[in-house]
């Protein structure tokens, strides 16, 4: 353990050297070992340890199978008993042992999630943070019950039949609002479809998420996609498709892209615990770091994947130590804590533009909604645990507890905050309704940049058949 | 992944092929070269390289020249932040290219070999194909083009053989392009790279170093979704692309001998496809006669067969002949009774011309 400790210390030391401002970055995941115990220890309920994370396959004792999991790039030195040879294989140089032991499958303590606020919103002790003002709390704060009004109000009307379709962020408000106030505007973000809390934050207004779902043809996906398959290139919004993890390779290329360019900016995708699973997920990782690719990875672990809980999932700890294994940098933190969010991917932004080079940051968090208007995950898990986290553990009651305590908001506010966002979006659902379809031509360009032949003629047979059937046509959209 | 092999050159059979009877657009006569198709690759990589900053080269071993040399040279010249190597990872490379080619880039995707372009095929039906059509035309990434090698090889087997364009082709947003010589390499290849749509672009092979031909030494490009007709004759079509046309060819020139006068057409571009130059010359000669490498069942021969059928059907005086792959995996000692051959194709000529 001693000499676990040193090489960690060294490494410590080398990047307090190089970069001072990025020690409470590191914080938390030094924390994991018990090295430096500044940050409050938190248990995390359904995310709690298992049984699989318990050394059971190997006889060998945890400290041994720790240390030789850790980077013998630093442990190559002469004093160390055990590795004082080394062989040059490729890749570098490796200390070898004469002792057979196997690398245990997790740590004996999981990764502790880093926080700054708890659950009353009040700041927890020695916390290191990115301070955050009047104005940028009072907006993270106003966008997340904007974004939660949004959710509740749509989800009703799509329960009226109105739209088709809906996925709300419940639970999700904070990753979703600070992950984006820490971004930059030139921030390029490819997202999954839990995180319009994005485009939100940088402008989208209420009324063209409502056209989006009423796919009318104000809708700049012209009508073509689901409700929620948001995307703006103004906003540097990347398009929502609804294959899972398939953005995170994307990411990767767009941010060799800026840094080819010479871009003060990065890239940033999210995908949710599922996400993980998929290839995509995994070629990403790996590729952001032989590239040398300034791209955040937001994963939001909600605990969810549709039914399938985490522990289904994967057997790791999590997310966050997956990035270890591809050379990449990782943190944990409570997603469900805005002010942690913020400064997560605030520093990782810095450092990912800096450094050129991805950072992975897990957000524990949990899914308060079903999956999709499509789903009733009372079918699947307790009520009762969906409860706590919608009242004990609201990201969006927290941060207002704090907002409240600096006395930049209150009880005025919130009323009048949440009846205007609410009179907004039902004048907007108007709006969007009485709007019309987009036009049948829309069906058949962008296909390519431009209509080919074949194209051509199926929309001259198309019109042909529309003008000898028109009541099996919908009447709204022009022809 | 396992079991790629690099150079094919010294073990392949003689398959020769004779030039286009079309000089191509923009190639002056004084600047011709003789080169093998392999080479016509590399030039178009070094001039798409040259001739746009903002374009790529990226790939498993694409770096020392890949394992077909096709990028030769390329990493000197440009040096190892435009031309490199990727993880051994074919969704990652489809993907990573989509990102850059969104942000504005011409990525050059190659993938060793299209017997491995499947795990990348999610990325190219699911996400390149409708990254335009999905965004309402916000965003696109047109400037990616995806090069492999296809099509058998004499030893190949199952995984160093395939022939998957008829995939591709059932998928809308995405553009497949197959060369069958040097000179057409090279001017179809620029057009894929600069073409703002998104290309699979596959390479045959078998002709890398096969096919020798003057390829005119500055920058062309061959349209897209023109096919052409490159010999012409009166009593039967016949439509192809790729390594199979030198087959066909071939094909023609016996028929040639027994008085059978027949027109072969060259696709170039399978999705879109120029359907108006093959009705033209099935409307002239009355049969059709299309051949693949790929398997005879769902390959693109019954797309042609469907369509013209639909077109010329009053015109037709023979059933349309498809001689394609057998419905089997590539097979490798099998490999002569699996293929296409010239005797297939010109027995299925006489039958037809006869019927």
């Amino acid at each position: 353990m001693a000499s676990w400790l040193l090489g960690r210390s060294r490494i410590l030391t080398h990047i307090k050297h190089l970069h001072k401002n990025l020690f409470f970055f590191l914080g938390p995941f030094l924390n994991s070992h018990g090295s430096c115990s500044s940050f409050p220890s938190k248990t995390i309920e359904p995310f709690k340890c298992r049984d699989a994370y318990s050394p059971t396959l190997f006889s060998f004792s945890r400290h041994e199978s720790t240390k030789s999991e850790a980077q013998l790039e630093e442990e190559h030195d002469d004093t160390e008993e055990d590795h004082h040879q080394v062989i040059d294989f490729p890749g570098g140089k490796v200390g070898f042992t004469s002792e057979m032991r196997f690398i245990s499958e997790s740590a004996q303590k999981r990764v502790p999630c880093y926080c700054v606020l708890d659950d009353n919103g009040e700041l927890v002790k020695h916390s290191n943070y990115v301070q955050v003002g009047k104005e940028m709390g009072v907006k993270m704060y106003s966008d997340m019950v904007t974004l939660q009004t949004m959710d509740s109000i749509f989800y009703e009307v799509q329960r009226q039949g109105r739209i088709s379709f809906y996925v709300t962020q419940m639970g999700e408000e904070a990753v979703n609002i600070a992950s984006a106030a820490a971004l930059s505007p030139d921030d390029v973000v490819l997202p999954q479809y839990r995180e319009p809390g994005v485009l939100l934050w940088r402008g989208f207004t209420l009324q063209q998420f409502v056209h989006q779902c009423l796919g009318n043809t104000h809708d700049l996906g012209k009508g073509r996609q689901m409700p929620i398959h948001y995307g703006s290139n103004q906003h540097n919004y990347f398009t929502v498709s609804s294959p899972i993890a398939t953005q995170l390779p994307q990411a990767v290329g767009a941010a060799y892209s800026l840094k080819m360019d010479g871009k003060t900016a990065c890239a940033v995708t999210y995908c949710g615990d599922g996400g993980t699973s998929e290839g995509d997920f995994h070629a990403a990782m790996n590729f952001a770091a032989v590239m040398e690719a300034p791209v955040i990875f937001i994963i939001r672990n909600n605990g969810w994947a549709i039914s399938t809980p985490v522990e289904e999932q994967f057997r790791s700890d999590g997310i966050v130590v997956k990035g270890k294994a591809y050379g990449i940098w990782g943190i944990r933190v409570d997603g469900n804590d805005a002010l942690a969010v913020y400064s997560a991917v605030h520093t990782a932004r810095e450092v990912a533009i800096r450094e050129k080079r991805p950072v992975l940051i897990e957000a524990l968090t949990y899914r308060v909604g079903h999956h999709s208007t499509s789903d009733d995950s009372t079918k699947y898990r307790a009520i009762d645990e969906i409860e706590y986290w919608k009242m004990a553990r609201n990201p969006v009651n927290r941060l207002r507890r704090w907002v409240e305590k600096n006395g930049w908001w209150s009880d005025k506010q919130e009323l009048e905050l949440r009846s205007s966002i609410r009179k907004q979006l039902m004048h907007a659902i108007q709006v969007a309704e009485t709007a019309q379809k987009p036009p049948l031509v829309d069906l058949f360009n962008d296909v390519y940049d431009q209509m080919p032949s074949n194209l051509q003629e199926q929309e001259k047979l198309l019109r042909k058949t529309i003008e000898q059937h028109p009541k099996d046509y919908p009447s709204d959209v022009p022809l | 992944m396992n079991n790629k092999f690099g150079r094919l050159v010294s073990l392949v059979s003689k398959r020769g092929f004779s030039t286009s009877t079309c000089v191509q657009k923009g190639g002056s006569e004084e600047g011709l070269k003789s080169l093998n198709l392999c080479s016509a690759i590399n030039q178009a990589l070094h001039i798409a390289l040259d001739t746009d900053p903002r374009s790529y080269v990226f790939g498993e071993d694409v770096s020392f020249g890949g394992v077909f040399r096709c990028t030769t040279g390329l990493v000197d010249q440009f040096g190892k932040k435009r031309v490199f190597n990727t993880p051994l990872c074919e969704q990652g490379i489809v993907g990573f290219g989509i990102g850059l080619a969104a942000m504005g880039n011409r990525a050059i995707a190659e993938i060793q070999f299209a017997d491995y372009i499947y795990p990348a095929f999610d990325q190219i039906v699911n996400e390149a194909a409708k990254f335009r059509y999905r965004s309402g035309n916000q965003f696109n990434c047109g400037g990616l083009t995806i090069r492999a090698p296809y099509g058998a090889v004499g030893h190949g087997g199952h995984y160093h053989s395939q022939s998957p364009e008829a995939f591709f082709c059932h998928v809308p947003g995405i553009k497949v392009v197959i060369p069958r010589s040097p000179r057409e390499a090279k001017g179809l290849l620029l057009s894929c790279i600069r073409d703002p749509n998104p290309i699979v672009f596959f390479e045959p092979k078998w002709l890398y170093r096969l096919a020798v031909e003057e390829v005119p030494e500055d920058d062309y490009m061959v349209p897209l979704s023109e096919a052409e007709v490159i010999r012409q004759g009166s009593d039967i079509t016949l439509v192809g692309w790729g390594a199979q046309l030198s087959i066909m060819e071939q094909a023609c020139l016996d028929a040639e001998k027994e008085g059978i006068s027949c027109e072969l057409i060259d696709l170039k571009t399978l999705i879109p496809w120029d359907k108006e130059t093959v009705e033209a010359s099935v409307n002239k000669t009355g049969k059709l006669l299309v051949s693949h490498e790929a398997p005879i069942t769902g390959g693109f021969g019954a797309e042609i067969s469907a369509s013209i059928v639909e077109r010329c059907f009053s015109r037709l005086e023979a059933p349309v002949t498809r001689i394609c792959g057998l419905d089997t995996p590539f097979p490798l000692v099998f490999e002569p009774f699996y293929m296409p051959t010239k005797n297939k194709i010109l027995d299925a000529i006489k039958s037809t011309v006869n019927y």
